[in-house]
């Protein structure tokens, strides 16, 4: 029985959070924001050169719950970058064995993922490979050269999305609709999504919680009124405990268990809506400085939006996750 | 991770399997008309073999055995599997007996341990009174010494004692130095229920339930305890009391009671023939997220125990996360009952054998959240601890004489 974190996968996440401290500090995430990119080599080839691409190839070692576990820093520090559609696609094309993926695990080439039906992709613009994962039609990989993208005003300032145009068929399929891999990729990126959100709702409680210590009214720290106490003990109340439905998630797609569909549903489906809430209740714990852009609240407030609309709302998967329990 | 317990814990279970098939239910020739009797014959067995009382010394009528969360947790599955009696429950196991561990004296230990093991002795907590809830450490209730010296006489009122109909015994918080600092002047101190200076009254609940299962009211007039019932130093008593109440936390929560009741709100669904409504599938798949956070959190924790390590914060929460997910649901099944909540359910609050209850017998639950969310620390006084212990905010100056 072995139910919380190693102390290897508590090192690799202090890695992760080192390397995105030096090379995404929140003044660069300012200056990206008011700019026209929707990429960030810098910290990208720092998170790449911790060899972190090839996390989930078959054979690397690690599993869903490793990627996981970066994937949460990577929401922790709002971190740019199409990390999710990086380690799936190399996820993909290694379990597929029509190519080889040493560019792709190398961060070399960049892949972004494409949730299927969906317009939009994060980072598009900076891709040299898009992961189509449609539950209905199969798993594909489509070149730049035949994808159109349409530059938008994006809200998430840290990921940001673009507007594609992909004809159907266009690209090499990897998976046909019915191979198991299609549902488990569709699986995984939930669950990579909410440790997204879990990161950024921890990130937030935290930034609260910092405030209330430092900040002073009528003479003392404000932490110390029991109206705002309450109301950071619901935000950590809300997400700590989650944090375990993240792991469970991972660890049941990891270990192939029955209801590894079912968890990653359910994952996805309380973690963004628990960010989103966290969010919210972080910019009201703050006052009026939370309400500015400078203090920078903002950017994990938009990527809680953001986390909560791709890949199908909290509202699409418990539906799912109702007719999976057969009810 | 791996959610599995492991060869060795799987092997110790089919020893417990073994044992069980044996001993419960108990074989004819061993049956005894007394239900209680065989209970008690079978806890005896039970205990020689290990798996009952593991912390408590054999000299006090326990088995002693080394600390091991996984052993433990399969004797837990395991006897529940097959309904057989685990250790008595209620104040004396979660409380009184960890106190006296820790803090009794020798003829404390002697006395009371076996007794309360064996379920002789039932112990009623005499902390709250009248005026004092939350602010525990104001305690009114007076402890004198007797002139020889040898006694303390009781005077005063305690309040909201679970078990208090059947209680032989109390463990108590008593003022004795009304001088001194309020959490300096309190002793702790056990009594025996049975004598003419205490009384005792039953307090009927919201749920209607009265009589030998609710919560009590005791007075105290002149009432008299030894002074070698004295549990710690006169005057430390506060001390003690943060050892038991302590207990009381670990021993509150239970993932598989409330995945159960869960369950049986998805049958509630079905039942009513809502189960196929988006807004209710919705709403209970909402729930059931947390249902599952709290699920994997409480294998977290015991993972983290398993392993010596400290959970950290997410232990201060499970007792809120659970009176938290009891509202949502307490609000869904009112939605799902509906016209059936013009209906008393038949005993309602009580136990044992009610009659035929339909899908008004929810009202439990409802009132039953409610309960949850006072009992064994009322939730703003958790999240006050989530807020100071495990957050680190600054303590209410109101409250800052407290350590």
């Amino acid at each position: 029985m072995h139910f919380h974190l190693t102390e290897e996968q508590a090192a690799i996440q202090n890695a992760v959070r080192g390397t995105l401290a030096d090379s995404w500090p929140i003044e660069r995430i300012h200056a990206f924001a008011d700019g026209d990119a929707d990429f960030d080599r810098t910290s990208w080839d720092a998170l790449m050169a911790l060899g972190l691409g090839g996390m989930l190839a078959p054979g690397s070692g690690m599993g869903l719950l490793d990627a996981a576990l970066v994937c949460e820093v990577a929401g922790e520090a709002a971190a740019a970058g199409p990390l999710i559609g990086q380690l799936l696609a190399v996820a993909a094309v290694d379990a597929s064995g029509k190519s080889d993926v040493e560019a792709l695990s190398s961060g070399a080439q960049v892949a972004t993922l494409v949730h299927g039906g969906s317009d939009y992709a994060p980072s598009a613009r900076a891709a040299d490979l898009f992961l189509i994962v449609d539950r209905a039609k199969g798993v594909r990989l489509v070149p730049v050269a035949d994808a159109t993208i349409e530059p938008v005003k994006a809200a998430d300032r840290t990921r940001p999305m673009s507007k594609l145009a992909i004809a159907d068929g266009a690209g090499e399929t990897l998976f046909a609709a019915a191979d198991p891999m299609t549902a488990r990729l569709a699986d995984a990126a939930l669950v990579l999504v909410a440790a997204d959100a879990l990161g950024g709702a921890q990130k937030v409680t935290d930034m609260s919680v910092a405030y209330a210590k430092e900040r002073e009214q009528f003479g003392q720290p404000i932490g110390r009124f029991q109206a705002l106490k309450h109301q950071l003990a619901h935000m950590a109340l809300a997400v700590e405990p989650a944090r375990a439905l993240v792991w469970y998630a991972a660890y049941a797609w990891d270990a192939q268990l029955a209801d590894a569909p079912r968890a990653a549903a359910m994952a996805k489906a309380h973690l963004c809506d628990t960010y989103v809430q966290t969010t919210r209740a972080a910019v009201t714990a703050h006052g009026g400085i939370g309400y500015t852009w400078e203090y920078g609240l903002n950017y994990w407030f938009r990527r809680a939006m953001a986390d909560r609309a791709w890949l199908g709302s909290p509202a699409e998967h418990r539906a799912r996750a109702a007719d999976l329990a057969g009810w | 991770m791996d959610l599995s317990y492991g060869a060795a814990a799987e092997a110790f279970r089919a020893e417990v399997r073994a044992f069980l098939s044996l001993h419960w239910p108990p074989p004819a020739d061993a049956r005894s008309a007394d239900l209680k009797a065989s209970i008690r014959t079978f806890r005896a067995l039970a205990t020689g073999e290990g798996y009952l009382y593991r912390a408590i010394p054999k000299r006090y009528g326990g088995s002693e055995q080394p600390v091991d969360v996984i052993k433990a947790q399969v004797i837990r599955e395991e006897f529940a599997r097959a309904r057989a009696p685990m250790e008595v429950g209620g104040n004396g196991m979660n409380m009184t007996v960890p106190t006296l561990l820790e803090k009794g004296t020798d003829e404390q230990k002697e006395l009371f341990i076996r007794g309360t093991v064996e379920g002789d002795y039932i112990w009623g907590q005499g902390y709250s009174e009248p005026g004092s809830g939350s602010d525990l450490a104001s305690v009114r209730t007076k402890g004198e010494l007797s002139p020889d010296g040898t006694k303390w006489v009781i005077n005063g009122q305690k309040i909201w004692t679970s078990q208090g109909m059947q209680s032989t015994h109390m463990f108590m918080l008593v003022r004795t130095e009304p001088d001194a600092p309020k959490h300096d002047g309190i002793t702790y101190l056990l009594i025996d229920l049975d004598q003419p200076g205490v009384t005792r009254r039953p307090i009927r609940q919201m749920t209607g339930e009265e009589g030998d299962h609710t919560f009590c009211e005791f007075f105290f007039d002149n009432a008299e305890t030894p002074v070698a019932w004295q549990v710690g130093e006169r005057g430390q008593g506060w001390y003690v009391s943060r050892t038991t109440l302590k207990h009381e936390r670990a021993s509150i929560g239970g993932a598989d009671g409330l995945g159960k009741q869960f369950a049986k709100l998805v049958d509630l669904a079905k039942e009513v023939g809502r189960i196929d409504d988006p807004i209710v599938r919705d709403k209970l798949a909402q729930i059931e997220g947390s249902v599952l956070a709290h699920r994997y959190s409480s294998y977290r924790i015991f993972s983290c125990a398993a392993a010596g390590e400290d959970p950290g914060p997410v232990a201060l929460m499970m007792k809120l996360l659970l009176t938290e997910i009891g509202h949502e649901m307490a609000l869904l099944a009112q939605e799902l009952i509906g016209e059936h909540g013009f209906l008393e359910p038949a005993g309602a609050g009580g136990r044992g054998n009610r009659g035929p209850r339909g899908p008004e017998k929810w009202l439990d639950q409802i009132m039953g959240s409610l309960g949850n969310s006072i009992a064994g620390g009322a939730s703003n006084i958790q999240r006050n601890i989530i807020g100071e212990r495990g957050l680190g905010l600054p303590r209410d100056l109101a409250m800052s004489g407290e350590r």
